[in-house]
C-alpha cells in the first residue's frame, strides 16, 4: 500500500501513450501511466511510483514550500519570543 | 559472555530456499544440524575456514560451493565467483590462499562453449590472484539436475604472519571498518535475472580477491585486526550480526557511513529492499583496535581499489549480541540478520 | 535521491523534532494513530520514536494489506494453484506468510509454480509469454494498489487474453478506521493520516473523521521529515481545539484524488457485502470484488476453492496488535513462538505489519540511546 517512490520521467513511447521509460539515480524500469491520462506527464517531470504504475505528479513547489515550512519551524516563535522579552508594544496577555 | 553460544536446535521439516540464503535459517541448518553432528562439541565459533596443524606446519583450509543464476552477469561469472570466493574466504581468516581444487557438477545439455568459457574465466582469477588450481573433480547429472553447473572448491593456504583473528579478542570500542560500497554483487544478480525488468549502467559485480588489501592492513596494522569477515549472502547486516553473537558484545553502526553505490540504492528503494541485507563478492569488514585503526584505513585507501574504504561504526559493551545503526538526527533501529532471500515488497 | 533526501536532512528533522517537544503539553499523554503499515516501518527504520518526548505515543494502525488478510484466503489462492498449468503470482509481500499449509514460498519448495512479480503488469506480461499456462495473479492492497489491479484487468478483456485471471483482495481504507473508532477499548487522540491510498482516494473520505469524530488527521508522507512535521500539525490542531483534515503531503497527494484511478476501479471493481479482517471481525462494504463484466479474469469464479475461515491459534493476539489496543511485545506469542523466522501471524511476516518492525528494529535495543554518537 505504501512503498512508492518518486522517479523521473525520462522517455515517452508515441505510439504507446500508457508507457514511459522513468529513472531513479540510475536505475530505470517501464512504467504504465494510464492513472494519469487526465493530465499525462511529459519528459522531465516526476512522478510517483507504486508496483510499477504512476500514482502522482510530484511537484515540485510544494516541495519546495514544504521544505521552507519546515526550515522554518520555531523561527516564528523565536522571534516573538525575543520580541516579548524586550517588553515592547502589546504582547497577547493571558488566553 | 565471549564466545558461548546458544544451543540452537534444527526442525525444520523440510529443505527451504531460506536455509541457503545466508541469514538466520542458514545459521540454524549450520548451528543445529551439522555443527552437533559433524564438528562434535566444540564451541569454538563457527567460520568459513579453518587453521588447522598439519605435521607441525599451520594451514588454513577452506571449501565453498557456487550457485548462481545467470551465470554470466555484468562484472563475471560463476568461475569468477568461485576463485575469489575461495581465496577470500582464506584471507578473511588471515591466511593467503597457495592452491585450490575445484569440482564441477555439469547438467547434461550444458553448451561446451558456455562451460570453456567458465574454465578460462576461472584460470584467468587464478592467475590474478596468484593462486594455483592444482586438481579438480566433474560429474555431469541428468539435464534438470543442476541449473547448466554447480562448482564447489576447496582452498588451503598459510598464515599471514602476525594475523591473530578471533572474535573473543574483540573490545568494546574497536573500530569497524569496511572496504566499499556495498550492495554491487546482489542487485547486479537481481537485475540480470531479469525477472523485475528493471536496468541499470555502470552496475557490475564487485567479484575480487580482497587479499592485497588485508595484507595491505597487515602490513600497517596486524597486531590490531580482532575480525575479519567477507559479507556475502545476508549481507553486512548478517555479518555483523554474527560478530556481535560471536564476542558477546553489541556494535553500533553509522548508517550514514555505509558508502553504498547511488545506482544500488536507488534499486533497492524502488524494491524496498535493504542495501545492509545484499550479497558482496568483493568486500571485507575488519575489525580494528582504535590505535591502529587509522593506519589500517590509510594503508586500505593507499591500495589499489581501497580508496572508498571508511571506518562504519564501532564495538559497544551493550546491547550484548546486537546490531544497532543510528542515523544522522539520532534516530536508532536495531538491524536484524537476514531472515531468507531478500524479497522485493511493494508495502 | 531527489524527493528523498531533502526530507531526510539532519538538520530538517532535528528542527522538526525540536517543535515537538516545544508544542507537546507536558501535563497530558498523547495517542497518535498511524494508519498505514507503511508509516509503522517508517518510524521504526528512522527511528522516530527516540526523537519524540515521552509522552507522545505512536499506536500502530491495521493499514496492512497482507496483515488484515484472514489465513483462509491464502490457503484458497494457493488451493487455484494445485493445478501444476497455473502459475502463481504475487508481490513479494506475501511469500511468506504462513497458510494452513505453509507459505507460498515453502509451496514453491514443494514444486508449486510461484513467481514473485513487482507490478500486476508483470503478471499479464506472464500470461502473454506462456498461452498455454494460467496466470492466477493474487492481488493485495488498499485503494493505492487497487486502481492498478484494475488498469490490468482492462487491459486483459481489450486484449482478450484467456489465460489470466486476478483473485482479489483489495480491501478499503475507510471502514477500518471507523472500526478502530468504534472498537470501545481504543482511545485514540489524533490519526497520522495515510499518504499513498490518497494520492487515489484523496483527502475528502476522512472528514468524517474530524467533523462526527473530533479528531484531526494529517494525510501524511513517508520520510522522516513527512511523518515528524504531520505531528507538529497535528500537535497544532490539539492546542487550538481544532479538528480538520489537513494535507501534509501536499508536493503528491491532491485534495480531490485521482479521478482516473477512481474511474478504473470504478469500472472493474465493487463493493463486497462484507468480508473478514484478520482480528477485526466482519466488515461490511470493506474490500473489491471482481464485477460480473469481468468475471472471466476473476479467480473466483474460474477456480473451486474450499473457502475454509481458518481461525488464528487461540493465543495469538494479532487483532488486539492490529487495532493498536496490545503493544506487539504485550501479545503472549511475541518473540517466542511467533518470531519472524517462524511467524505465527501475518504481523510478524509482513514487513509493515507492527510485530515485524518492532521485532526488526526496536525490542533488542534496550537503553542504548544515551551513548549515541557519531
Amino acid at each position: 500500500m505504501c512503498l512508492a517512490i518518486p522517479a523521473k520521467v525520462i522517455e515517452l513511447f508515441p505510439g504507446e501513450r500508457n508507457r514511459a521509460m522513468v529513472e531513479v539515480t540510475g536505475v530505470r524500469r517501464h512504467i504504465d501511466i494510464g492513472l494519469l491520462e487526465d493530465d499525462p506527464p511529459v519528459k522531465g517531470d516526476w512522478v510517483l511510483v507504486h508496483v510499477g504504475f504512476a500514482m502522482s505528479k510530484i511537484s515540485e513547489e510544494q516541495a519546495l514550500d514544504q521544505l521552507n515550512t519546515l526550515i522554518m519551524l520555531g523561527e516564528n516563535e523565536a522571534a516573538l519570543e525575543e520580541v516579548q522579552g524586550y517588553g515592547l508594544g502589546e504582547t497577547s496577555s493571558g488566553t | 559472555m565471549n564466545g558461548v553460544l546458544p544451543k540452537i536446535r534444527f526442525r525444520d521439516p523440510q529443505i527451504e530456499m531460506s536455509h541457503g540464503a545466508g541469514g538466520k535459517a542458514s545459521r540454524r541448518l549450520v548451528e543445529g544440524l551439522f555443527a552437533p553432528l559433524l564438528f562434535g562439541d566444540s564451541t569454538e565459533p563457527l567460520g568459513d575456514a579453518a587453521h588447522l596443524i598439519v605435521d607441525g606446519a599451520r594451514i588454513a583450509m577452506t571449501a565453498d560451493s557456487f550457485v548462481v543464476k545467470p551465470l554470466r552477469f555484468p562484472g563475471g561469472s560463476i568461475g569468477e565467483l568461485a576463485v575469489n570466493g575461495t581465496v577470500n574466504d582464506l584471507a578473511v581468516s588471515g591466511a593467503r590462499a597457495q592452491a585450490l581444487v575445484v569440482t564441477y557438477v555439469l547438467e547434461a545439455g550444458l553448451p561446451s562453449e558456455i562451460l570453456e568459457a567458465e574454465v578460462r574465466a576461472m584460470a584467468k582469477a587464478a592467475a590474478c590472484a596468484s593462486v594455483v588450481i592444482a586438481g579438480g573433480d566433474t560429474k555431469v547429472v541428468e539435464h534438470g539436475k543442476a541449473d547448466s553447473m554447480y562448482i564447489t572448491t576447496a582452498g588451503i593456504g598459510r598464515p599471514i604472519p602476525g594475523i591473530n583473528i578471533a572474535a573473543a579478542s574483540v573490545r568494546p570500542g574497536d573500530k569497524v571498518l569496511l572496504s566499499g560500497p556495498i550492495g554491487d554483487h546482489g542487485i547486479t544478480i537481481l537485475l540480470a535475472r531479469g525477472e523485475l525488468e528493471l536496468e541499470a549502467d555502470a552496475l557490475c559485480s564487485d567479484t575480487r580477491s580482497v587479499l592485497p588489501l588485508i595484507e595491505a592492513m597487515a602490513g600497517v596494522a596486524a597486531p590490531g585486526i580482532r575480525w575479519l569477515r567477507d559479507p556475502t549472502r545476508g549481507g553486512v547486516a548478517t555479518s555483523l550480526n554474527e560478530l556481535a553473537r560471536d564476542c558477546g558484545l553489541g556494535v553500533m553502526l553509522w548508517e550514514d557511513a555505509v558508502p553504498v553505490r547511488d545506482v544500488v540504492r536507488g534499486a533497492c528503494e524502488l524494491l524496498g529492499l535493504d542495501p545492509l541485507h545484499i550479497a558482496n563478492e568483493g568486500q571485507f569488514i575488519a575489525v580494528i583496535a582504535p590505535e591502529y585503526a587509522d593506519a589500517a584505513l590509510q594503508a586500505l585507501r593507499q591500495s589499489p581499489g581501497g580508496s572508498e574504504a571508511v571506518i562504519v561504526g564501532e564495538m559497544r559493551e551493550e546491547p550484548s549480541g546486537t546490531l544497532l545503526g543510528t542515523n544522522g538526527y539520532g534516530g536508532v533501529r536495531a538491524i536484524d540478520m537476514l531472515v531468507g532471500d531478500p524479497l522485493p515488497r511493494i508495502c | 535521491m531527489k524527493f528523498v533526501d531533502e526530507f531526510r536532512d539532519a538538520a530538517v528533522i532535528t528542527k522538526a523534532a525540536d517543535e515537538i517537544r516545544r508544542l507537546a503539553d507536558p501535563g497530558r499523554q498523547y495517542r497518535f494513530m498511524e494508519v498505514c503499515g507503511g508509516h509503522t516501518h517508517a518510524i521504526y527504520r528512522f527511528g522516530l520514536k527516540d526523537l519524540l518526548p515521552a509522552n507522545i505515543e505512536l499506536v500502530h494502525g491495521p493499514g496492512c494489506p497482507v496483515c488484515v488478510l484472514p489465513m483462509g484466503r491464502i490457503d484458497d489462492g494457493l488451493s487455484m494453484a494445485r493445478d501444476p498449468n497455473v502459475i502463481f503470482c504475487a508481490f513479494g509481500d506475501m511469500m511468506r506468510v504462513p497458510g494452513a499449509q505453509g507459505s507460498p514460498l515453502e509451496h514453491k519448495a514443494r514444486g508449486m509454480d510461484v513467481r514473485i512479480v513487482y507490478s500486476p503488469s508483470d503478471a499479464l506480461n506472464l500470461a502473454r509469454k506462456n498461452p498455454d499456462r494460467h496466470v492466477m495473479f493474487f492481488a493485495i492492497g488498499f485503494e493505492t494498489t487497487a486502481p492498478s489491479t484494475a488498469l490490468v484487468l482492462m487491459r486483459a478483456k481489450a486484449l482478450g487474453i484467456q489465460n489470466f485471471s486476478v483473485f482479489s483482495n483489495h480491501v478499503t481504507i475507510i471502514p477500518a478506521i471507523r472500526a478502530i473508532l468504534d472498537s470501545p477499548d481504543m482511545r485514540i487522540d489524533a490519526f497520522i493520516g495515510p499518504g499513498h491510498v490518497s494520492t487515489v482516494i484523496g483527502c475528502r473520505p476522512y472528514e468524517w473523521i474530524a467533523k462526527n469524530e473530533g479528531r484531526p488527521i494529517v494525510v501524511t508522507g513517508f520520510e522522516p521529515a513527512d511523518i515528524l512535521q504531520s505531528i507538529v500539525m497535528l500537535l497544532h490542531q490539539i492546542r487550538a481545539r481544532e479538528a480538520k483534515v489537513e494535507n501534509q503531503y501536499k508536493r503528491v497527494v491532491p485534495w480531490e484524488g485521482n479521478h482516473a484511478a477512481l474511474k478504473a476501479m470504478a469500472e472493474v471493481f465493487e463493493l463486497r457485502p462484507y468480508f473478514e479482517w484478520r482480528g477485526m471481525g466482519f466488515i461490511s462494504q470493506s474490500a473489491l470484488r471482481i464485477r460480473d463484466s469481468y468475471a472471466q479474469w476473476d479467480a473466483e469464479q474460474r477456480f473451486e476453492t474450499p473457502g475454509v475461515r481458518v481461525t488464528d491459534p487461540k493465543a495469538a493476539q494479532c487483532g488486539e496488535v492490529l487495532k493498536g489496543v496490545l503493544r506487539p511485545a504485550q501479545c503472549k506469542l511475541f518473540g517466542k513462538e511467533c518470531t519472524p523466522e517462524r511467524p505465527v501471524g501475518a504481523l510478524m511476516v509482513s514487513s509493515e505489519g507492527s510485530c515485524a518492525a518492532y521485532y526488526n528494529y526496536e525490542h533488542r535495543k534496550h537503553s542504548v540511546l544515551t551513548t549515541i554518537g557519531a
